[in-house]
C-alpha cells in the first residue's frame, strides 16, 4: 500500500510546531517522544504501520480549533482519529502528520428524554452512549461490533452500520447535528435538535467523509425507547441458494426483522470449533431476530416459520428462553474470534444486491481455490453487507499480499454485480486504490470538489479516500504551500 | 414561456451544456418553487429501470410520476415509507408530482419521526451538473459508505446542485394495519407532552401530530393487525392521564389530511413550514400569532397561516428554520423561500453551488 512520501520540510519543523502547539494545550495534550507517538502508528488495520510527527489529544472544541488553525498555518497534514478501530486504515497517520485524538472529549453535554436525542462529545464510545440513557429504557441504535472501543467521531468518519440497521439505519439516519471544526480553525453548528437541518445537506455529506472535511467535536444523536422484548430463530439450510430464497420471501412476505444474520458452512465450522454453540452441520445458517411484545413476537417467528418450511430447512429452532436466545447468538458473535484462533484473517466488508447472493457466493469460493486461501462468509443478509473473512498467515512470506489480491478480487465482483467496495466500515486506504472500479474520473472529481469547499489546501487526512494519483496535484498544493 | 423536456439523459445533458442564461429546473411543477429563467422539466424522462421487491430496491427515473411509483410498489404490498407530501391541495397547482421532485425537495410526511426523511431512503441517483456532465453517487443497495455521500447532499438541493435523471430508493412492505389513537387533550402543551411520551414509548409510533381546531392528538402505531391493535390498546391506556383517548375513524384520511396540511386548503395566506425540537413549539405557537396552526412530527414540524406578506422568521426565537412554502412572488423574493443560514453554513453552501454549478445557472437564487 503506498503512501505519499513525507514532507522533509515538516519533518525539520517538528520542534517549532511542538513548541507553537504546546501554547495552546496542556503539557500532557501534546505527544512527542517516538516511544509514545507509536501507539498511533495504526488502526485495526494492523497490516500498515507509520508513527506520526506528533499526537495531540485535546479537551474541548476550542483546543481542537487551536490545533487545527496553528497545522492550517504550517501547512501540515491533520489525521483526526476516534478510538483507532478502523478496520480500513482510516486513521492510519503519515511520518509528518499529527494525530488529533478526540478519546478525552467523551462527556455527555445532554439527554434529553422528551424530545429523544442525547449530545455527546465525539470521543464517546458507541456503547456508553447507550448506557448513559439505558437506565431510562432508551438507547443509540447504530451498533457496529466494535461498539465497545469505537468512538462516535469515528462512527460519523465512517458513517457505521451494525447488525441492526435493516430496522434503524446506520449513523447519517441517526444523526441529527454536528459541531465541526474546520481545518482553518473555524468553528461551524449544523443541524440540532431539530429533525432537519435547513439549507444544503450538509450533515449528510460530513457523516462518511472519513475525517477528510472537518472534525467533529461534538454529535446530537438520536435514541430510541429499547422495544419491549426480542428473540432469535436459527433456521439451517443445505445451500445457500435456498437460504438466499428464504431470506428474500420474508421481506416480500412484509416481516422486517431487525436483523437477518447469514453464515456459511466455513464460518459455521470455525464458530462451532471455537464457541460450541450447538449449531447444525450445514451449508448456510440464518439468525434472524424480530422485537415487540411476547405475542408479536410469536406472531412475526410464526411467520417466518411458516415461509422457511416452505424452502425444507435442515432444522428451524426458535429460542424458548434466554438462554437458548443467548446460544443462537453467541456462535455469530463469535464469528471474528473464532476465525482469529484459526489464523491471521482480513475481514472484507462489500455490499451486493441480495438477489446476487448465490453467485457471489459461488464466484469467492472459486476464487478461493485458485488464490488458495481459505474465506468464510458472515453476511448482513437483509442489507447484503457481506463480510468474507480471508485466512492468512502473517509470517508466511507473500501471504497478505496474495491474501489482498485476492481481497480485491471479491470486492471488485460486488461492484460488478451491482453493489459496492464498502458497506460500513469506509474506504481508508485499504478500498482507496479501487475506487476507480467503481466511480469514473469524473464521478470522483465530483467528490474531490466537495474536499476542494471544505479544506481547500488538503490538509485533513489527505491520503485516505481516493487513489493518490487522484488527489496528487491538490495534495501539491499542500508541498508548495509549506 | 419556454419550456424544454428532455427525454433521455443525454438530451438533458445537452439542455444543460448548452443553456445560455438560468434555467428554473422542475419535476411536474407542482410543489410551487419555480425561478426566473428557461423551464428545463425532467417530466420526460421517465420509466422504471429495476424494482427488486425481495431486495426493497426500486431504480427509476427522475420524470416518473409519483402516483405511478406508488401503484407499482402497492402492487407488491410495499410503500414510500417517508409518506411524502402531495402539495397541490396547499398550493392549489395542477401539476403532475414527480419522484425526481420529491427528492430534490427532500419531501416527508407524517412517518418521518420513526421511518426517516426521503434522504433517508435514497440509496443512489445519477444527474447532471451546471456544466452539463453526467454523474452518479451511491448506488443501489443498501448499505453503501464507498467515497463522499453526496446523495444525501443532491437530496433537498432543490437541484441548485445538478438536475436528477434517475434515483434509487429503499422501498419498505406496506404495514397490514394502521390504528390511530386520538388524544382529547386541552392545549397544546398537554399535546405535546402526550405526543412526547408515544414517541418515548416502546410501541414504535409512525406519526404523532396535533389538531388545535379540534384540540385532537392522533398516534399511529402501524404492523400487522394484531401487533398495531395491542400497541394501540397499550396507548389508549397510557395516554390517559393527558386527556380522553380513543381509537380515531378512517386512520388513512385522518393522517392523508395531516400529510397535506388538508386544514389549510382553500384558505388565504402564506403559508410556512417551520422545523423545530418538538417541546419548542409549546413556547414557540403563541409567539408566530397565525391565524391557523398545525403540528406534525410531536410538535416538530409546524405549518403557519399568516396573513400574506407576514415575515414570520422574525417572530421566531427558537432554534431551527423556517421555508416559506406558499406566498406571492414578491413576497417569496423579499422574504426568500428558505431561512438564511448562518455565515459559514452559507459560505459552505455557496462553495459547494460554485463548485457543481459555476455558471449559476441551476434554480438560481432559489437556496441563497
Amino acid at each position: 500500500m503506498q503512501m505519499p512520501s513525507p514532507n522533509p520540510a515538516i519533518l525539520a519543523r517538528k520542534d517549532a510546531l511542538v513548541a507553537r502547539l504546546a501554547e495552546v494545550l496542556p503539557a500532557d495534550a501534546v505527544i512527542q517522544d517516538e516511544a509514545e507517538t507509536r501507539v498511533y502508528e495504526c488502526d485495526a488495520l494492523t497490516a500498515y504501520k507509520c508513527p506520526p510527527l506528533l499526537a495531540v489529544l485535546p479537551r474541548s472544541t476550542q483546543e481542537v480549533s487551536d490545533v487545527l488553525r496553528i497545522c492550517h498555518e504550517e501547512g501540515v497534514p491533520v489525521v483526526p482519529r476516534g478510538a483507532g478501530t478502523s478496520l480500513a486504515g482510516g486513521a492510519l497517520p503519515t511520518a509528518d502528520c499529527v494525530i488529533l485524538g478526540v478519546a478525552r472529549m467523551n462527556e455527555v453535554l445532554e439527554t434529553d428524554y422528551d424530545n429523544r436525542f442525547i449530545r455527546v462529545q465525539a470521543g464517546r464510545t458507541n456503547l456508553s452512549v447507550s448506557g448513559a440513557v439505558e437506565e431510562e429504557g432508551f438507547f443509540y441504535a447504530p451498533d457496529p461490533s466494535s461498539q465497545l472501543a469505537c468512538a462516535i467521531s469515528g462512527n460519523i468518519a465512517m458513517n457505521s452500520g451494525g447488525a441492526h440497521c435493516l430496522k434503524y439505519g446506520v449513523t447519517t439516519n441517526n444523526l441529527l447535528g454536528v459541531t465541526m471544526v474546520m481545518m482553518d480553525g473555524s468553528v461551524v453548528e449544523i443541524g440540532g435538535a431539530h429533525l432537519d437541518a435547513g439549507g444544503l445537506d450538509l450533515l449528510g455529506v460530513i457523516c462518511g467523509s472519513e475525517g477528510q472535511l472537518g472534525v467533529v467535536t461534538e454529535a446530537t444523536l438520536r435514541i430510541l425507547h429499547k422495544p419491549e422484548g426480542a428473540r432469535p430463530v436459527l433456521i439451517a439450510f443445505d445451500s445457500n441458494e435456498v437460504a438466499g430464497a428464504c431470506v428474500s420471501d420474508i421481506i416480500k412476505a412484509g416481516v422486517l426483522p431487525v436483523a437477518i444474520e447469514f453464515m456459511d458452512r466455513p464460518c459455521i465450522e470455525a464458530c462451532e470449533a471455537f464457541a460450541k454453540a450447538g449449531y447444525p452441520m450445514c451449508e448456510a445458517l440464518l439468525v434472524i431476530e424480530v422485537e415487540g411484545s411476547a405475542a408479536e413476537i410469536d406472531h412475526q417467528l410464526a411467520l417466518i416459520a411458516e415461509i422457511a418450511r416452505a424452502h425444507n430447512p435442515v432444522e428451524l429452532r426458535e429460542a424458548r428462553d434466554a438462554d437458548e436466545a443467548a446460544r443462537i447468538w453467541l456462535g455469530r458473535k463469535s464469528a471474528f474470534g473464532a476465525m482469529g484462533q484459526i489464523n491471521d484473517y482480513m475481514c472484507l466488508d462489500g455490499t451486493i444486491p441480495v438477489s446476487a447472493l448465490p453467485t457471489v457466493l459461488r464466484r469467492i469460493g472459486e476464487l478461493s481455490k485458485e488464490f488458495g486461501l481459505d474465506v468464510a462468509n458472515v453476511f448482513h443478509a437483509g442489507d447484503g453487507n457481506m463480510h468474507p473473512l480471508i485466512l492468512f498467515d502473517a509470517n508466511k512470506p507473500g501471504d497478505l499480499e496474495t491474501c489482498e489480491a485476492f481481497g480485491a478480487e471479491i470486492l471488485k465482483l460486488c461492484v460488478e454485480v451491482g453493489g459496492c467496495l464498502t458497506g460500513e466500515h469506509g474506504v481508508g486506504i485499504e478500498k482507496r486504490d479501487l475506487m476507480l472500479h467503481q466511480y469514473s474520473a469524473a464521478d470522483l472529481e465530483a467528490q474531490l470538489r466537495v474536499k476542494d469547499v471544505f479544506d481547500p489546501k488538503w490538509l485533513l487526512n489527505p491520503a485516505k479516500v481516493f487513489p493518490l494519483s487522484v488527489t496528487e496535484s491538490r495534495r501539491g498544493v499542500v508541498m508548495s504551500a509549506a | 414561456m419556454k419550456m424544454m423536456t428532455p427525454e433521455t439523459e443525454a438530451e438533458l445533458a445537452d439542455a444543460i451544456a448548452n443553456a445560455e442564461g438560468p434555467l428554473a429546473i422542475q419535476g411536474g411543477g407542482s410543489r410551487g418553487l419555480s425561478v426566473a429563467g428557461v423551464v428545463l422539466s425532467t417530466q420526460g424522462l421517465t420509466g422504471v429501470e429495476l424494482y427488486e421487491p425481495g431486495a426493497l430496491t426500486l431504480v427509476v427515473r427522475a420524470g416518473t410520476p409519483v402516483a405511478e411509483v406508488e401503484a407499482l410498489l402497492s402492487a407488491e404490498n410495499q410503500q414510500l415509507a417517508f409518506e411524502p407530501m402531495d402539495h397541490r391541495g396547499l398550493l392549489g397547482d395542477a401539476g403532475t408530482p414527480t419522484i425526481g421532485g420529491v427528492i430534490a425537495a427532500n419531501v416527508s410526511g407524517p412517518r418521518r419521526i420513526q421511518a426517516g426523511a426521503a434522504r433517508d431512503h435514497l440509496l443512489g441517483v445519477r444527474f447532471v451538473d451546471g456544466s452539463g456532465q453526467v454523474l452518479k453517487n451511491g448506488g443501489r443497495v443498501m448499505k453503501n459508505v464507498t467515497g463522499y455521500d453526496l446523495v444525501k447532499l443532491m437530496c433537498g438541493a432543490h437541484g441548485t446542485l445538478g438536475v436528477l435523471s434517475e434515483v434509487s430508493l429503499k422501498v419498505l412492505p406496506r404495514p397490514e394495519a394502521a390504528v390511530t389513537v386520538a388524544v382529547e387533550g386541552r392545549d397544546l402543551s398537554s399535546a405535546v407532552a402526550a405526543m412526547s411520551a408515544a414517541l418515548g414509548s416502546p410501541y414504535d409510533v409512525t406519526g404523532a401530530a396535533y389538531d388545535p381546531d379540534r384540540s385532537v392528538a392522533y398516534v399511529r402505531v402501524e404492523g400487522f393487525s394484531s401487533s398495531a391493535a395491542y400497541r394501540a390498546e397499550r396507548l389508549v391506556a397510557e395516554l390517559g392521564r393527558f386527556g380522553s383517548t380513543r381509537l380515531a375513524e378512517d386512520s388513512e384520511a385522518v393522517w392523508q389530511g395531516i400529510r397535506d396540511v388538508a386544514a389549510f386548503h382553500g384558505r388565504t395566506g402564506d403559508v410556512w413550514r417551520i422545523s423545530v425540537k418538538p417541546s419548542d413549539a409549546v413556547t414557540l405557537a403563541p409567539q408566530l400569532q397565525a391565524e391557523a396552526l398545525q403540528f406534525d412530527w410531536g410538535g416538530g414540524l409546524i405549518w403557519a397561516l399568516v396573513p400574506e406578506g407576514t415575515d414570520l422568521r422574525a417572530r421566531i426565537t427558537v432554534p431551527g428554520h423556517a421555508t416559506l412554502v406558499r406566498a406571492s412572488a414578491e413576497t417569496r423574493a423579499r422574504l426568500g423561500v428558505f431561512q438564511p443560514q448562518p455565515a459559514p453554513l452559507a459560505a459552505l453552501s455557496a462553495g459547494l453551488r460554485q463548485q457543481f454549478d459555476p455558471r449559476g445557472i441551476l434554480n438560481s437564487g432559489l437556496m441563497g
